[in-house]
């Protein structure tokens, strides 16, 4: 600024005071930029740390029982042997994910000990002195940084075009902002209580190295440690979290297709011959060594059946106790409806109808009265017909973003058709949605769908009226975010009006749920009633939405094989 | 993107980061008999809503004014009474007074009245809605400053846009919200007087000084309606505002009188009177200066500056201060973050630094460090602070060395309020001296407002007085 100044004056030869007196503006606004351009990164460690602040001032927000299931763990894995990790039970709240995970909160528990020793007592139940909850919500908050540069390393592989936009504009900028401010891993994790940050960081690191492969297919061998870091990294967060079970198939079928076959046939479909037995080899070794490493003490000490009968409790029911907006929502809502509508018209006998029917939505186990009911193995052949569709990788792989389109329906689809969904699991299908969205326009405005819809359907999660401003802001910012972002990217509107009527709806949905039926009579009759209808309204948004990627990733298939035509 | 949707998003960001201090425990929570600033606030609502207009300043056997008596003026009592209405949702209350009041007022400057690109202005908004100190005090001390402050900062809006009629309105209103306002009186006054001098006492001066004067006097007379019938009604509420009788100040404050009092004893030299005479003299000194230049050059640039000085100087030499009265001077310093960016954070952050002992009090430690860090760390990014350090940057024509010192001495000064912070909270004070750190820490904060107080003035005083008119020639 100095030679600038220097400058003006000999070339204008204005009088000094002159630019004093002008305090620096004119001179001020074309060169000095309040935000940095986009080539360095110093945006990114700033939109890090801002949404780490915020997760700070969120250490003294409630905590849901989640809170008191990771101290038990803690306590569990720090006082007691390996060998009765699986069969403690002095707490409600029985260790329930993969060894792996009991490993991590035993490392965990080595710090925890120096803030208070007492929450690493298996007797002290629902312990919650001010340094324990300090403990574990920094334990979540500092975890979060395997997120922070799984998101960076997203970032670094998302295609853009050249163009000399300013930073707010750069797809990278967009994704980093809706992954790291997402709004569901922000209540769940920072408010709810869960390490979800952590083990997303994870699988959005394991697809990074999967996208990151393009940029390097001239050197064989990058590609090749790429994938098999990509596999490993998977491998490891199944062993964190078998939830992520859901979308092993598409793992398995694109590093099965594209990473076992090394070349394909002109028309795209897959060359037996160029079968490369030492990468199954290397993908096979990878992952039985990290199950045995995870599973192995356990199998040597025999207790390999009482370790899974914990990792899948089949004896719960179809829908937790809020019904994750799925299709067995809606199917259970037309069976009541049915079942109204029966007694109604007298054609049913309310005697003969199950008990538990007419408070449906509070109790566990839901049965239904008029539609058939639903076992957990019909609930598998739902899932897995639903997604079938990944089977078109095998016939055309294309590449990383096919890949990546096939976990998105993977995740998406065992949401909807699932045995005991909770409402959480739809981050899963959101956060990875989030790379897609920033690429294309179609995506975005499934996307926009996607998201708003399921992120209104995890209000329930937070149901004390403190925290009803903090996820009314929160959510208000990332989806205010979202839409004027995205809509800047592509150069115009995502949605079809029919569309916005849906999702200006969800406000309607909340203000009658939280504000105008507490006040009504019905709220001590029939207490249930907002739940039932936020997750009715939202699993209409959710089924159009997995519809809509459905539909688009058949229509790329059609179109690929159009143009071999 | 838009402009709107990006100031939309600072302000949603900037709410939710109030709403999330407000989830920390809150003033006095738990703590009998007295409790804190919120149950004053509870008891203020009770006593609007159960007893007559004229009983709510006077101490009778329904109203003890020793518990919590209302102790500011008419427009608070009002305002308790309206939340009286609807109890229960106190940090709502806030939440709403804000959104309507100081937020509009924010955006409204910073879009109309400071300089620079938009994107410039939107980090403007946000930094001064991320001020830590206000957040703290409003939302986890519990008090309604975003309303007083909110309508001084549409004062000084309205008159930057060349309504002086609805400016006094405004700053009339605030006054008669908190009497702490006065510190900020003595600007408005010269500024507006200084604007009628300017357009001729003779005539249309003398016009707009009327309107003005008449405009003050009704909203006054409105405010202070139900106490106009008696005027011992009027005394009991001055003398109720101006508790003459508490002494220079009480527990430990950040000015000039508190720190003295380490090395003078100066409350147990001087008589309660000579006090109340010397403070005044000092006060009044010390904003003579910075009053006369504005008087002379009524600007909105020296009106900004001016509310600076005179406002820090009152907390500095004036009698009965708060360490929460230091919130006055941040407004309009707030006001400078675009202009004089690291002086404005420094300023900022020490003042913050200031109210530590209180917090430690309310149990805001978490929020007071997290809010901290995080206005430092945004405040020096988005207004690139560093990069606005040179001699001229920084207006001081006059010292040539000092600029090349700032940035160090900076980070002296943060890194020694994180050492003194981190020592109040961890270490146990020696058991001659229990008072220790909360000593050290107003001392440590003082030395910064003395020296800043100090540099608004030069920058103000430095600036030449013709400038305007060869501008206004040169734009004819």
């Amino acid at each position: 600024m100095c030679y600038l100044y220097v400058e003006l004056q000999s070339v204008i030869s204005i009088p000094p005071r002159l630019i004093h007196r002008g305090q620096a503006s004119v001179y001020d606004t074309g060169c000095v930029m309040a935000t940095p351009r986009a080539d360095d990164w110093s945006w990114f460690p700033a939109l890090a740390l801002g949404v780490s602040f915020l997760k700070c001032i969120l250490i003294n927000a409630y905590h849901s029982t989640d809170f008191e299931v990771h101290r038990n763990w803690l306590a569990i894995t720090h006082s007691l042997p390996v060998s009765k990790w699986y069969h403690e039970n002095t707490s409600e709240w029985t260790l329930d994910y993969p060894p792996l995970f009991a490993w991590f909160e035993y490392s965990l528990s080595h710090v925890a000990q120096h803030f208070d020793k007492e929450m690493l007592v298996v007797q002290n139940l629902i312990y919650t002195s001010p340094a324990t909850i300090l403990f574990q919500r920094l334990s979540v908050i500092v975890t979060d940084i395997v997120f922070i540069y799984a998101v960076k390393e997203c970032c670094r592989s998302v295609r853009e075009e050249k163009g000399s936009k300013d930073l707010l504009g750069h797809p990278f900028f967009i994704l980093a902002a809706l992954l790291l401010w997402n709004f569901g891993l922000l209540i769940v994790d920072h408010i709810h209580f869960q390490y979800n940050g952590f083990l997303f960081g994870i699988l959005l690191l394991s697809v990074a190295r999967h996208l990151q492969v393009l940029y390097f297919m001239t050197l064989f061998l990058v590609e090749q440690g790429r994938h098999l870091e990509g596999a490993l990294l998977f491998t490891v967060l199944l062993n964190l979290k078998h939830i992520y079970l859901y979308i092993a198939p598409a793992y398995g079928i694109f590093l099965l297709r594209s990473y076992c076959f090394t070349k394909d046939n002109t028309d795209g479909s897959v060359r037996w011959s160029s079968f490369s037995p030492v990468r199954l080899v290397a993908l096979g070794s990878i992952v039985i060594s990290v199950g045995a490493l995870s599973f192995g003490p356990f199998i040597a000490m025999g207790q390999l059946p009482q370790v899974l009968s914990r990792l899948f409790p089949f004896k719960r029911g179809l829908c937790h106790a809020y019904w994750a907006p799925n299709v067995w929502a809606l199917y259970n809502m037309v069976d009541k409806a049915l079942s109204v509508l029966g007694v109604r018209l007298k054609l049913l006998d309310v005697a003969k109808l199950p008990k538990a029917s007419m408070t449906g939505g509070l109790v566990q186990e839901f049965q239904h009265s008029i539609l058939p009911s639903v076992s957990p193995s019909i609930t598998l052949i739902c899932t897995l017909l639903s997604i079938m569709v990944m089977l078109s990788i095998w016939c055309r792989p294309r590449g990383a973003r096919g890949f990546l389109r096939c976990l998105v329906v993977c995740a998406l689809g065992s949401f909807m058709f699932g045995w005991h969904v909770h409402e959480k699991a739809i981050l899963m299908a959101i956060l990875p949605f989030s790379i897609l969205a920033v690429e294309s326009r179609e995506d975005a405005g499934i996307f926009l769908m996607l998201t708003t819809t399921g992120h209104y359907s995890l209000f329930p999660l937070l149901f004390t009226a403190a925290e009803l401003p903090i996820k009314v802001l929160l959510m208000l910012l990332f989806t205010l975010y979202s839409f004027t972002s995205l809509k800047k990217l592509f150069r115009g509107s995502l949605l079809n009006p029919l569309e916005t009527t849906y999702l200006l709806g969800l406000v309607a949905v909340e203000i009658l749920c939280e504000v105008v039926y507490p006040l009504s009579p019905w709220q001590h009759t029939l207490p249930f009633v907002p739940l039932l209808v936020t997750s009715v309204y939202c699993s209409l948004g959710v089924s159009y939405s997995f519809i809509r990627l459905y539909v688009s990733l058949l229509r790329q298939h059609g179109t690929d094989k159009h143009k071999q035509l | 993107m838009e402009n709107w949707s990006l100031v939309s998003i600072c302000v949603l960001f900037g709410l939710t980061a109030r709403w999330a201090v407000s989830l920390n425990s809150y003033s006095g929570a738990g703590k009998p008999p007295m409790f804190g600033d919120y149950e004053a606030q509870r008891h203020w609502q009770e006593v609007t809503y159960n007893l007559p207009v004229h009983e709510w300043y006077f101490n009778t056997t329904d109203n003890n004014l020793n518990y919590w008596g209302l102790d500011y003026p008419p427009l608070t009592a009002y305002h308790s009474l309206l939340c009286a209405h609807d109890h229960g949702f106190d940090f709502c209350w806030v939440l709403v007074a804000d959104l309507l009041i100081y937020i509009p007022a924010v955006v409204l400057y910073s879009f109309y009245l400071s300089e620079g690109s938009n994107k410039k202005k939107v980090c403007t908004v946000l930094c001064i809605l991320l001020y830590p100190g206000l957040i703290l005090i409003d939302y986890g001390h519990f008090q309604y400053n975003s309303i007083s402050l909110g309508l001084a900062l549409w004062g000084v809006v309205v008159l930057g846009l060349g309504w002086d009629v609805l400016g006094s309105l405004a700053f009339v209103l605030s006054l008669n919200y908190k009497q702490m306002e006065l510190y900020h009186s003595l600007p408005f006054f010269c500024y507006l007087l200084g604007k009628c001098f300017k357009q001729g006492l003779a005539g249309r001066g003398l016009f707009l000084l009327v309107k003005i004067a008449v405009t003050v006097l009704v909203t006054f007379a409105l405010c202070w309606l139900p106490f106009l019938s008696d005027p011992g009604q009027i005394l009991q509420v001055v003398h109720r505002l101006f508790p003459v009788g508490r002494g220079l100040f009480e527990d430990k404050v950040a000015n000039t009188w508190c720190s003295l009092n380490v090395l003078i004893k100066i409350k147990t030299i001087l008589s309660t009177d000579t006090q109340l005479y010397f403070s005044l003299t000092t006060t009044l000194l010390a904003i003579l200066p910075s009053s006369i230049k504005l008087l002379m050059k009524p600007t909105l640039w020296q009106f900004k500056l001016a509310l600076v000085n005179s406002s820090l100087a009152f907390f500095l030499f004036s009698f009965q201060v708060h360490e929460k009265s230091i919130l006055l001077p941040a407004l309009p310093v707030c006001l400078l973050l675009n202009d004089l960016p690291l002086p404005a954070i420094w300023f900022l952050q020490a003042s913050t630094f200031s109210m530590l002992p209180l917090f430690l009090k309310d149990g805001l430690l978490v929020p007071y460090v997290v809010t901290s860090l995080a206005f430092l760390f945004f405040s020096i990014y988005l207004l690139s602070a560093f990069e606005h350090c040179s001699e001229d940057k920084l207006r001081l024509g006059c010292l040539r060395h000092l600029p090349s010192l700032i940035p160090g001495s900076f980070y002296f000064s943060i890194t020694a309020m994180a050492g003194l912070s981190f020592m109040s909270v961890a270490l146990a004070p020696p058991d001659q001296l229990p008072d220790l750190f909360p000593l050290l820490v107003s001392v440590f904060s003082y030395l910064h407002f003395l020296g800043l107080l100090l540099y608004f003035n030069i920058v103000q005083i430095a600036e030449p007085l013709q400038s305007v008119r060869k501008n206004q020639k040169k734009s004819n």
